[in-house]
């Protein structure tokens, strides 16, 4: 084999980008920083696996007979879910029209409502369940009312980017015949639009079912206050009840509004 | 002038579509009903709209002192730690969910049982609520910043796991087979096919976990999981308003500036 053939069994070089190597070290060091600040240290973990496990398997037992005292408190949570979505989906509507650049056509006025939006986008969830059990008092309208402002943040999003994209042509026509902005909205653009919004309040409901569960253990009523009742009096076999409950009401209600989303879309 | 011509002719009709609607709607309309019975709307405290008030007050008269003081307590640090609790979390997650990954990917060299009950795994993972997870570790590993990271790592990796594997399955055969074609191993095909077309998928896929896992991270906190979230609730409980304030602007200012870095980093990436 002569020197030139056995260059050529030879890879290529790569060219060495120089970022790449910059990225790697930020991400290393980022990585031990972070290991500092947090106090995290892998044998924390093994130290205390056991005693993770050991509240695992206590949870896998589960305690059926807990399961009559879950049920009402879970009906509320699904209550809530259900108020949340429909309250702040009714506000995001009407908001989503008033952002849309191609009906309202005032810059300043959608520039201003879009920042708004962005930052109540921002809070998460739970955030918005601290806040309004501190403004309105510990129960579930307080949950009600997180999932409201947080389902508008979700639907809104979703719903201007999507009366954005829509066709023009019956607008325009619309506007051609002389009608008026109601009647525009009501003939050119619901009915070009109906159908993603009820998907994305769908969606939305999905992810405030999930929500849902959780805000009780701050307050905000729901199955969340046996959670904490349950975690406090390390009672784990009712926990694992309760989380078992969750878990197939979740999956549940996520493959129905799954379908139905693709149904609609069809 | 000929009148007729002004009406619209009548729309079509289609009888079974319309009952479906009329079903769903009154099946729409009733859980709404149902759902307004037993929840008491009396229950708001009268000072409600007092309490708004103040902490509307609190936004535009933030308590500055809070910022910085250097105790390890201010705003800026806690910040700090709920970043690292993301950050450390993200990365965690990132390595576990490259296993689950290849498992759950549906491509064609497998059988099909095989990345069906990956997924399934994956679907479980993700409806197991990510605060239970968080109270389960600090039952585990004590009440801090670890917990959190351990409950965002493990939480995590539904979702991700399931963002590399649409990925996975999204790639090309082509390089694959002209790797080995001119005598790759094994080892070259991943080396030089698989893993360079599969990089951008992942590290834009992780970037997104880091936007959610950042605003979980703040909410950690409110059950005692380290970061910004424990301040916020100690400051609710006290009715430091000027603190709760001054907290959420930090929060939303860290998770748009985070959104807006990693919106531009994806961006480059595709």
């Amino acid at each position: 084999m002569s020197q030139t053939d056995q260059d050529l069994m030879n890879l290529p070089k790569k060219k060495f980008k120089i970022m790449n190597l910059i990225w790697v070290i930020l991400i290393i060091v980022g990585l031990f920083v972070s290991i500092n600040v947090t106090d995290t240290h892998i044998s924390v973990l093994f130290e205390n696996f056991s005693q993770f496990t050991d509240i695992f398997v206590q949870m896998a037992h589960p305690d059926w007979s807990y399961s009559s005292t879950v049920f009402p408190l879970l009906f509320q949570t699904l209550k809530m879910a259900v108020l949340g979505t429909v309250i702040g989906s009714i506000v995001a509507f009407i908001y989503t029209l008033l952002i849309a650049r191609n009906i309202v056509k005032n810059k300043v006025l959608t520039g201003i409502l879009r920042i708004i939006m962005n930052i109540i986008r921002t809070i998460p969830d739970l955030l918005l369940g601290a806040i309004f059990v501190a403004v309105i008092g510990i129960g579930p309208v307080a949950g009600i009312f997180a999932l409201a402002v947080f389902t508008f943040g979700v639907v809104v999003k979703l719903f201007y980017e999507a009366i954005e994209t829509i066709d023009p042509g019956p607008i325009e026509a619309l506007t051609a015949v002389g009608a008026n902005k109601l009647q525009i909205i009501w003939f050119a653009v619901l009915p070009q639009i109906m159908t993603y919004f009820i998907s994305y309040v769908l969606y939305a409901f999905e992810i405030n079912v999930r929500s849902s569960t959780i805000l009780g253990y701050i307050g905000a009523g729901g199955i969340g206050l046996y959670l904490q009742e349950t975690l406090q009096t390390f009672d784990y076999a009712k926990t694992g009840t309760i989380i078992i409950v969750i878990i197939v009401v979740v999956v549940i209600i996520d493959y129905i509004s799954s379908k139905s989303r693709e149904a609609l879309m069809k | 002038m000929d009148t007729t011509y002004k009406q619209l002719p009548p729309r079509p009709i289609n009888k079974k579509k319309q009952l479906s609607h009329w079903l769903i709607m009154i099946v729409t309309v009733a859980i709404i009903i149902w759902s307004c019975t037993g929840i008491n709307f009396g229950g708001i405290k009268s000072t409600a709209a007092q309490i708004a008030g103040a902490i509307f007050n609190g936004i535009f008269h933030p308590d500055w002192s809070y910022v910085y003081d250097g105790s390890g307590e201010d705003l800026v640090s806690q910040l700090w730690i709920t970043f690292c609790i993301a950050f450390l979390g993200t990365f965690i997650s990132a390595i576990i969910s490259l296993p689950f990954a290849f498992w759950a990917a549906n491509t064609r060299h497998k059988k099909w049982y095989v990345s069906r009950s990956g997924k399934i795994v994956l679907a479980v993972i993700r409806s197991f609520p990510e605060i239970i997870l968080a109270l389960m570790f600090i039952k585990a590993v004590g009440p801090g910043s670890a917990a959190g990271v351990l409950a965002l790592g493990f939480h995590s990796v539904g979702m991700l796991a399931k963002l590399f594997s649409e990925a996975i399955e999204n790639l090309e055969d082509g390089p694959n087979k002209a790797v080995t074609a001119v005598g790759g191993s094994k080892f070259n095909v991943i080396m030089f096919s698989t893993l360079p077309n599969l990089m951008p998928a992942l590290i834009s896929n992780t970037l997104y976990r880091f936007d959610v896992s950042i605003r979980s991270a703040s909410i950690l906190g409110l059950v005692g999981a380290g970061g910004i979230g424990y301040p916020l609730i100690i400051a609710l409980e006290y009715r430091q308003w000027n603190r709760v304030g001054i907290i959420l602007i930090g929060i939303v200012i860290m998770v748009v500036t985070i959104d807006w870095i990693s919106g531009l980093i994806r961006k480059k990436l595709v």
